[in-house]
């Protein structure tokens, strides 16, 4: 065994030494989105500026995605150079030494440019972990024609009462309208963060400060009986298999009167070349209950270096050209100013372009109204708006999420899911340690 | 007039079995046929079989997101390497097995099935270990050994009951001769043995070729096939109807061609012993 | 009968393939079995502590852990059911007298060729989905409610795309049996006046029995650790709904980065699936006597 390792380790090295003089491949890990999939094609921008460095994409789904880097970077694995994470790995991985800084990116970076908000969730101890492609937050996208027709208007800032009410007039389920479309998709990524984000303004929260969960509350149980209630008045059919996916398809094809999700979709839903409804679509943000937070999540899919990689300098050029002012003013070139990464910098709002967009005003106002370090109306032990950031969570709240789904599908009833999601969530809080 | 009986039966049968046919097959036929058509008509209600606006639009765009021919010639290396070496240590297991049955010849077949009932995902970790360590991570080699192993069993079994059917008296008649036993292999087995070892390979170049759980966690870029491929539409963003059915056909369509030209030889050789 | 030369080079033949498998088992196996003990989580790894036997407490008081084993209990024998029973009647079928036999017999085959990532992804978008899918505007075509497969009858829809793709092995394998049938033999019966439903339940079905007993043991093989089509479909949802033991192993590692109860999981999924597999033995060893 020893021998053999030994002996394909000199193999390795060999064609190691073989490839040196030739360019240097780094190999980068990303999610099937939209924004990320058009980086791809504009690979050659960045070669150009930079011969002697090759890309090579990994582009996969978000679960697999996050398996796949998880497994890779925990075992350090070393087959990728650059992966693409999000807020909720920075302060976890980070911690475990597992990233490198990126805080000696040259001046010209300008990371200060960098949104507050979003910089602050990629910052562990004054370091720079990731630097964030898109950031994003969630807020309502409406039709305009169906809200006129159901004889209503939209506030910019719409209360859940008010929701309620116009998805209810807005459905007609005949002509396969329906009022409101939301995440019902078990996942933590998924229904998960609409349904924290939510409950965080009904008051309800995750934990109390000796790491109790919450669900045998009356906050959560309002929640969801309110998501529930909603979903079955006005929501589409098989909405707890949809996720955000699955809801940008029906929203697109003209079978939704409001939707609420990430900011990032507004620029595919008023895309004409995919969107059936594409001057047809109002924005406001993300609904209240009058208790001081409103019911919108916070997110930044960035570029992160691991630790372990041998490439670290031709890695650190790609992050920093793929997350710089240019790269923005590149996409705006060839694509046009509606598809550029949203949500990471200033002066893209300065910009006044990129003003004209309807949805820029409400995307910016939407990531400055979250606040990862105070979510909850109540005093949390936790950071993270629609997450908490611990390694269990995405294990916990997949598994809630699987009880929210059921309750949405009417599998069992919302009593039970939430008698569910305590008992699992106490159990698992348990053997990580966090309740003696 | 017992002519004419048998002739309406065969028509009804016909007409019952072309139905039934069509009827499994469709999944398959509408996938493709979504694949030339536009977003928006992928999903159109009500949907039309074959009167759109046939658009190869997909195919470019998901051969400009991803670098097909890498993973489909990627699977190619891995599915036929898998297969090969799993032969050639197989044919030997089972020769001596089928022809030199020893009394624990059924218990170690059965042993050897049992192997394949180790759910993958509980050794995965492990086994990424072991690979991280040895540098097979994301290589060719690495899968083509994963699923050699993978696939044994089955291969073994599969050219054991093929085996069995030759007739022994052929092999001692050959003894008789003097014949020593690599001849015996060469010269009388291995003709009478050929449709049995085609359609072992054949179905084991399937069963490679379609394997998502080793091939997906175990490479990266540079060894993925194509089941890797199709991970990255698995739920891409917005309408995804025409795209999703342009990336599977492209997927499948290898797999499915080779599976139709030499559906004779599979045929063949598949019983498993299950013919006596 | 055999010389002991031949005896010598037979064990040297086997050999290669018993010692590959048995390291492939053992390596793998002796790991997990280690992990297993110990409080081992990917995304916290200075915490490896020994952990005794709380990882396999862990993961058999899991509330899912029983609706997993018999899920995949119902999804083995849903699909074991439906495809000998549609494949021997396909077979039945495709042994008769039609014209395009081949053709036909292409058409059938198909299924087997697909990737399970792909028909899964098929089956769920363009067939099930209840407002674009398919059968969703079959349905309101016909003027009824679409109904939602994948939510209220997750189980049942996997056992659907899953027998989908096993249904042209059975029905091929059976075919293959069924052909070799004496044909004097049923002319014969025929001739004395049986019936075709006592001719099949006499003489078809026990020629019959052996290939059936290879699919049972094949088909069995696989659909222990299906787990593609469930990821892809329902993430074992809603509720546990859809989880089998396959899939629980998978939340515990890949999701939780839990290695030490995942690791307990996998040698779980190991004993039960050995246990199936000695009733399976039994049950049709016999018929596999040669």
């Amino acid at each position: 065994m020893n021998y053999f390792t030994r002996a394909l380790m000199g193999a390795s090295a060999l064609s190691l030494l073989a490839t040196g003089a030739m360019a240097e491949k780094i190999t980068i890990a990303t999610v099937n989105n939209g924004d990320m999939v058009r980086m791809q094609k504009l690979t050659d921008d960045f070669t150009a500026k930079n011969p002697g460095i090759e890309l090579e994409w990994v582009t996969l789904e978000e679960n697999i995605l996050r398996q796949r880097v998880t497994t890779d970077i925990a075992t350090k694995g070393g087959q990728y150079d650059v992966m693409t994470i999000g807020t909720y790995e920075v302060p976890i991985w980070a911690k475990q030494d597992w990233l490198v800084s990126l805080n000696d990116l040259p001046a010209s970076y300008d990371m200060d440019d960098l949104l507050p908000a979003i910089r602050g969730g990629l910052t562990v101890g004054g370091e720079l972990y990731a630097a964030p492609f898109y950031g994003e937050s969630s807020m309502v996208m409406y039709r305009k024609d169906l809200m006129e027709k159901a004889g209503l208007e939209m506030p910019d800032a719409p209360t859940w009462d008010f929701i309620g009410k116009a998805a209810r007039a807005m459905t007609d389920k005949d002509n396969e309208i329906y009022g409101v479309c939301l995440r019902g998709k078990a996942g933590w990524g998924e229904n998960m963060a609409l349904l924290t984000a939510t409950a965080n303004s009904f008051g309800a929260k995750w934990f109390d400060m000796d790491w109790k969960p919450q669900f045998d509350g009356d906050a959560w149980k309002n929640t969801l009986n309110f998501y529930i209630d909603l979903m079955n008045d006005a929501g589409p059919p098989g909405a707890s298999s949809n996720g955000f996916n699955e809801n940008l398809s029906l929203f697109q094809s003209g079978k939704c009167g409001m939707w609420i999700d990430a900011t990032v979709a507004a620029s595919f839903v008023t895309n004409p070349k995919d969107s059936q409804v594409a001057d047809k679509v109002g924005f406001a943000l993300a609904p209240d209950n009058g208790l001081g937070k409103r019911g919108n999540w916070l997110w930044a899919w960035s570029l992160a270096i691991p630790a372990g990689t041998q490439k670290q300098d031709a890695a650190k050029k790609f992050v920093e050209w793929a997350t710089s002012k240019e790269y923005l003013a590149l996409v705006a070139e060839n694509e046009g100013w509606a598809n550029v990464p949203p949500g990471t910098r200033t002066s893209l709002y300065e910009n006044p372009e990129y003003a004209k967009i309807p949805f820029a005003k409400m995307t910016l106002d939407s990531i400055n109204s979250a606040d990862p370090n105070n979510p909850t109306v109540d005093p949390v032990p936790y950071v993270g708006v629609q997450f908490v950031a611990i390694p269990e969570f995405q294990g916990i709240a997949t598994s809630v999420g699987q009880q929210f789904s059921a309750a949405l599908a009417g599998t069992v009833s919302v009593d039970d899911a939430l008698a569910s999601a305590q008992s699992l969530t106490e159990r698992e809080m348990k053997r990580a340690g966090y309740i003696k | 007039m017992a002519r004419s009986i048998s002739r309406r039966r065969q028509i009804v049968v016909t007409l019952l079995a072309w139905a039934i046919g069509l009827a499994i097959f469709f999944p398959i036929l509408w996938t493709i046929l979504t694949s030339f058509k536009t977003e928006a008509e992928a999903i159109a209600s009500p949907p039309s079989l074959f009167m759109f606006d046939w658009t190869l639009e997909n195919y470019g765009e998901v051969q400009e997101r991803s670098n097909y021919f890498r993973h489909f010639s990627n699977s190619v290396i891995i599915s036929l390497g898998s297969t090969l070496l799993g032969l050639l240590i197989a044919i030997p297991a089972a020769w001596s097995m089928a022809f030199v049955p020893a009394k624990r010849t059924k218990d170690i077949l059965m042993w050897m099935l049992s192997t394949k009932m180790l759910p993958p995902v509980g050794v995965l970790i492990p086994i990424y270990l072991l690979f991280r360590d040895t540098g097979l991570l994301d290589t060719r080699t690495g899968l083509v050994i994963v699923l050699t192993l993978v696939n044994l069993p089955i291969i073994i079994w599969m050219l054991f009951t093929y085996f069995r059917e030759i007739p022994g008296e052929i092999l001692e008649a050959s003894r008789m001769d003097g014949a020593q036993l690599w001849d015996e292999i060469i010269y009388v087995l291995t003709p009478m043995a050929i449709p049995g070892i085609a359609s072992t390979l054949l179905l084991n170049v399937i069963l490679a070729w379609n394997e998502a759980f080793w091939t997906l966690n175990l490479t990266a870029a540079k060894a993925a096939p194509l089941t890797a491929f199709i991970a990255s539409y698995s739920s891409p963003e917005g309408l995804f109807y025409a795209k999703l059915s342009a990336a599977s056909t492209m997927a499948i369509a290898p797999i499915l061609i080779l599976g139709w030209f030499s559906q004779k030889q599979l045929v063949r050789g598949l019983t498993f012993g299950a013919v006596k | 009968m055999a010389t002991t030369h031949s005896r010598v080079a037979a064990r040297f033949m086997l050999s290669p393939a018993v010692l590959l498998l048995l390291a492939w088992m053992i390596v793998p196996l002796s790991m997990t079995i280690y992990f297993s003990f110990l409080r081992y989580n990917l995304l916290n790894p200075a915490i490896d502590a020994w952990a005794g036997w709380s990882n396999y407490e862990y993961f058999l008081t899991d509330p899912a852990f029983f609706a997993a084993l018999t899920n995949t209990l119902l999804l083995v024998g849903g699909v074991l059911l439906i495809t000998i029973i549609g494949g021997t009647l396909l077979a039945l079928l495709l042994d008769q007298p039609i014209w395009g036999q081949g053709i036909v017999r292409i058409l059938v085959l198909a299924p087997f060729f697909v990737m399970p990532t792909v028909s899964a992804l098929v089956w769920k978008n363009m067939f099930m989905n209840p407002v674009n899918g398919l059968f969703a505007h079959a349905a309101k075509a016909l003027g009824l409610q679409p109904f939602d497969f994948l939510a209220h009858a997750p189980l049942f829809s996997i056992i659907l795309i899953v027998a989908w793709q096993w249904l042209p092995f059975a029905a091929l394998i059976l075919l293959t049996a069924l052909q070799s049938m004496d044909q004097e033999q049923m002319d014969a019966s025929e001739m004395d006046g049986a019936g075709p439903f006592s001719r099949f339940f006499y003489l078809v079905l026990p020629h019959l029995s052996r290939a059936i007993t290879v699919v049972v043991l094949i088909q069995t093989i696989f659909l222990l650790s299906i787990f593609a089509e469930i990821l892809v479909t329902t993430n074992g949802g809603p509720g546990y709904a859809s989880t089998n033991i396959t899939y629980l192993v998978y939340a515990q590692s890949l999701l939780q980065f839990d290695v030490g109860g995942g690791s307990a999981g996998g040698i779980i999924a190991v004993i039960l699936a050995n246990i199936v597999a000695i009733f399976l033995m039994r049950m049709i060893g016999k018929n596999l006597e040669a």
